[in-house]
């Protein structure tokens, strides 16, 4: 569960406010959606919960399972079970994919103090989880995300977190960049992972995916806050009027 | 005009000292040690030796020792256990060539040996053990011309195509601190194919190591150079000096890699002496504490439809200094070359220092010639990535480091070797992630 209390996060280096203010509940078993207006900082939301350090949080908590996260870096909160799916994935260059992968499962399972798997095991779990997702073995062998397609980069995401299986789940803009095929396939994937001790949160501007990942409550953000709250008919009124009338209402 | 009187620094006086006692040299040693008495140590008003001031660096000039009986079979064992692949391998021991630690029984076909000492009695030795035009103005090449010890004449046979690899090894006994002088050659006849592998090892920190290796690749042969240069040890010093012509069509590719040894200087001559030959140098250097490695190119195109290619990769923690120099020069003949340098290095502590010197000098008109080199951090936004995905920021950096170290090793076409060194890579990460833990 994810519970952000009236946060408030500025630039690290730099005098810049993006947050101010906004609340946030994700219960387990809940799939949430944000909409917004570009800038409007839904990426730096998802990055602050993350634990990026190019940001300051001047006000405010965020809490995954009633535990404030603040103080932990981004390892410990993956380790935790978070799990951010990257509007622009970073390449890699000279990391094989599945070396990246083998270095991630390992380094999660030793910090919850489980045992590492055996590579056969492990090469068998992503093998099935990649053609699940359509991904090319042949893919797993070049760098991590280097020269791969936008729409392959997204499936990459949603591969490791089939195979992190996290306790809450943010997808960033996941089905920007994807063609309608893969959009389903993704959207399969998320809803794979739905579970009554999950929460997964999808920011996205298409209320096409949300047709796929049917959620639970969609938020609406807009200058750095939360303006309004509704269920998946919030999207649908929105594909129809746009932001207009919540930007106003944010001032 | 009045008298010049030079000012010795304490390593110099030495140096010149112990060319007194020397027996009597040809010609060629003493206009060679002529050059060195007149220049003495490079310093920082030298070009090319501006970032490595050995004048002020070397403080002591160790001298040269004979091994006694108890340091061969300690060589022996230090021999067993170097981590080379499968090599015929060829044993200088404190400045003189060891046939007994050598495996001459088993040399390849079409490979002859002997030791420079034997092979300086021919005449026609000196066009080839000081080509004309390669170092001619550095004083370290001419220090070890004039002080040279013993090597190791490697001859390789027109057509012949040797498998195994051949590796010239380096050793120096234990006991108190000491110097060595070695000048080898490597010679491989047209159409000829090879590999040489070179690595140094001794088991006491303290030793000074001048060395020379002179390479000319025939018409049409191709020669691979895999080096492991610098001894361990903070109080090491290792000069290495690369000579290397190639002719018509010759292809001559070089690696090293510099990881450990305080002081490491290795400068490359290189002559395109012929049309179409392919030359490659690239290399790797991981430095830390307060390492000092230098390389420093001559690249020399003199002839037309040349191509070039210089690679050097540095990673530098504590407070050591890299020191990147190239230079590639085009003449006016040497109409088609085709020449990019590299340089990358990456940086990770404040106390590190790279210096980067890329120079192309371009005399011909049709030519494709490009350089770049750059020094950066780590990118933040991967060691993030990685994070969120569980990494601890000590690992994610690791693997970041393995994959440009990586990216440089791949150059090295032998598997074994290529191991050898992704491993020797790995171990020198991985006590970095040791001593940062808390
Ligand atoms: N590191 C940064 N440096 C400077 N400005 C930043 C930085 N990070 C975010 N911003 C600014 O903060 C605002 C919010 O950006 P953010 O990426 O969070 O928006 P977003 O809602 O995800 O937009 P989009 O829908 O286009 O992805 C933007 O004005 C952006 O330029
Ligand atoms: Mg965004």
């Amino acid at each position: 569960m994810l519970e952000i209390r009236n946060l408030a996060v500025k630039l690290a280096d730099e005098d810049k406010q993006i947050i101010n203010g906004l609340s946030l509940t994700v219960k387990n078993g809940e799939v949430a959606a944000i909409m917004g207006p570009n800038g409007s900082g839904k990426s730096t939301l998802s990055y602050v919960v993350s634990g990026k350090e190019d940001y300051e949080v001047t006000g405010g908590d965020i809490l995954i399972d009633g535990e404030s996260v603040l103080e932990m870096d981004a390892t410990e909160r993956a380790n935790n079970g978070l799990f951010l799916a990257f509007q622009y994935p970073i390449e890699i260059p000279g990391v094989a994919t599945m070396t990246f992968l083998k270095a991630a499962l390992n380094a999660q399972a030793r910090a919850r103090g489980e045992k590492e798997l055996q590579t056969p095991e492990f090469m068998k779990r992503v093998r099935e989880a990649a053609k699940k997702l359509g991904i090319d073995q042949d893919m797993l062998k070049r760098p991590l995300n280097v020269g791969f397609s936008g729409g392959e980069k997204k499936r990459m995401e949603i591969l490791q977190m089939a195979l992190l299986q996290p306790k809450l789940a943010i997808l960033d803009e996941t089905d920007s960049g994807l063609d309608i095929d893969a959009l389903r396939i993704v959207a399969d994937g998320v809803n794979a992972l739905r579970a009554p001790d999950r929460a997964i949160l999808v920011i996205t501007h298409y209320q096409r995916l949300l047709d796929y990942i049917k959620p639970d409550t969609v938020h609406v953000m807009a200058r750095g806050r939360i303006v309004k709250t509704g269920g998946p008919e919030l999207a649908l009124e929105l594909e129809k009027h746009g932001y207009r009338d919540f930007v106003g209402e944010a001032a | 005009m009045g008298e010049l009187k030079q000012v010795r620094t304490d390593a110099e006086a030495a140096l010149i000292a112990a060319w007194d006692r020397a027996p009597a040299q040809a010609d060629w040693r003493k206009a060679a040690f002529a050059r060195f008495a007149m220049a003495g140590l490079p310093h920082r008003r030298i070009e090319s030796w501006h970032y490595t001031d050995l004048r002020g660096l070397l403080r002591t000039a160790l001298p040269t020792r004979a091994p006694d009986s108890a340091a061969v079979e300690g060589a022996r064992a230090r021999l067993a256990a170097l981590r080379i692949g499968a090599a015929t391998r060829l044993v200088v021991l404190d400045g003189a060539f060891r046939p007994d630690l050598s495996d001459m029984d088993a040399l390849p076909e079409g490979v002859a040996v002997q030791s420079l000492a034997a092979a300086l009695v021919a005449d026609d030795i000196v066009s080839l053990l000081a080509p004309k035009g390669l170092g001619d103005d550095d004083s370290i090449v001419a220090l070890n011309a004039a002080m040279m010890q013993d090597g190791v004449v490697v001859r390789i046979a027109p057509g012949a195509v040797v498998e195994r690899n051949i590796a010239l090894v380096t050793l120096m006994s234990g006991g108190a601190p000491h110097a060595a002088f070695v000048r080898s050659l490597v010679d491989v006849g047209a159409g000829a194919r090879a590999r040489i592998v070179e690595i140094a090892d001794s088991p006491v920190a303290e030793i000074q190591s001048h060395d020379a290796l002179v390479l000319r690749v025939g018409e049409g042969a191709e020669l691979e150079h895999v080096a492991h240069v610098g001894y361990e040890g903070a109080g090491a010093m290792q000069l290495h000096s690369l000579l290397a012509t190639l002719q018509r069509d010759a292809t001559f590719n070089s690696f090293c890699l510099v990881a450990d040894g305080g002081l490491v200087r290795r400068q490359i001559f290189a002559h395109l002496d012929g049309e179409r030959a392919t030359l490659g140098l690239r290399g790797l250097s991981l430095l830390r504490g307060r390492e000092h490695a230098d390389t420093t190119l001559v690249v020399d195109h003199a002839l037309p439809y040349g191509v070039s290619r210089e690679f050097y990769r540095h990673i530098l923690d504590g407070e050591a200094t890299g020191v990147y120099q190239g230079q590639v020069c085009v003449r006016q003949h040497a109409q088609k070359t085709d020449g990019a340098m590299k340089s990358q290095a990456l940086v990770l502590a404040e106390g590190a220092a790279m210096y980067n010197k890329p120079e192309l000098e371009i005399f011909a008109d049709d030519v494709v010639c490009g350089h770049g080199a750059t020094v950066g951090q780590l990118d933040e936004d991967q060691i993030f990535y990685l994070q969120a995905r569980g990494l601890p920021r000590a690992e994610a950096e690791a693997l970041l480091l393995e994959a440009f170290a990586n990216e440089a090793i791949d150059f090295v076409t032998d598997e074994t070797l290529r191991d050898i060194f992704a491993q020797e890579a790995r171990e020198w990460l991985a006590r970095r992630v040791a001593e940062r833990r808390p």
